[in-house]
């Protein structure tokens, strides 16, 4: 099952833990997390895909809306622990124009 | 491998949520096989997924869908086949995602892009009767 399995905030990041398929259903809990964060002024994420190895087109675009809220606050969508073949549907997506990229989450929080 | 002996899976699909993934955990098994890399096999995975779901979406039809994997010594053939109305592949525009952001634009829309950057030949065959996607991966030599 495609779920949300953490989110804390970590220095001035907001870290999203996502467990699963990365389909719509995931891609839409992740925007509401982000919504309501925003809501209390918070704009920098991370999302940790350590425990989501496949990810849908769909679910990727539902990145592109965070992506744009965000942009919209001066905000940050950082990615990070994500498998090869999601590194490179995001590539081809261009989507990782737009996002900071990292191995593992210290290094996306030591950005 | 002659023409005759090539082995192939077939498989029935409702139109259900995520049953794509049947089709994906059904080419890990078949790449594993084959001996295809670790990065062949996520890149047939995304690709079937893809495919898998425009002909869950595009067909406008709530009858099962085919796949139909065929091996040989040198590549894996996939045919994804729908019973819906049929589309004209021509008419797909290629998405921009900076047309995408800042715009009123429908983010969606990626899924024939994505499956012809993945795979190393796709076709499409379409009728008023359905659509049949014919794509292929080339076992690298190593």
């Amino acid at each position: 099952m495609s779920k949300i399995i953490n989110t804390e905030e970590q220095n001035k990041y907001v870290v999203v833990k996502t467990e699963g398929y990365f389909n719509k259903d995931l891609g839409e809990l992740v925007i509401s997390v982000v919504e309501e964060k925003v809501q209390e002024n918070k704009f920098h994420f991370i999302l940790d895909l350590e425990q989501s190895k496949i990810v849908n087109s769909i679910g990727a675009s539902i990145l592109i809306e965070v992506i744009e809220i965000l942009q919209d606050k001066d905000g940050t969508l950082s990615l990070c622990h994500m498998a090869p073949i999601i590194e490179k549907t995001f590539s081809i997506m261009g989507l990782t124009k737009y996002c900071n990229t990292f191995a593992t989450l210290d290094e996306a929080l030591a950005q | 491998m002659s023409n005759e002996t090539k082995p192939s899976v077939e498989l029935r699909i409702p139109i259900l949520k995520d049953m794509e993934l049947v089709a994906t955990n059904t080419a890990d098994v078949i790449a594993k096989y084959m001996q295809l890399s670790e990065e062949e096999s996520g890149e047939i995975s995304m690709a079937l997924i893809e495919a898998t779901i425009n002909a869950f979406e595009h067909s406008e039809s709530q009858k099962d869908i085919f796949i139909n994997f065929t091996i040989s010594d040198e590549e894996l053939t996939i045919k994804v086949i729908d019973q819906g109305k049929g589309f004209d592949s021509k008419g797909i525009q290629i998405p921009d995602i900076d047309s995408k952001l800042k715009k009123q634009e429908r983010k969606r829309g990626w899924g024939v892009m994505l499956i012809k950057e993945l795979m190393d030949s796709v076709d499409y065959e379409s009728s008023n009767d359905g659509t049949t996607l014919t794509m292929t991966k080339k076992k690298k030599n190593e």
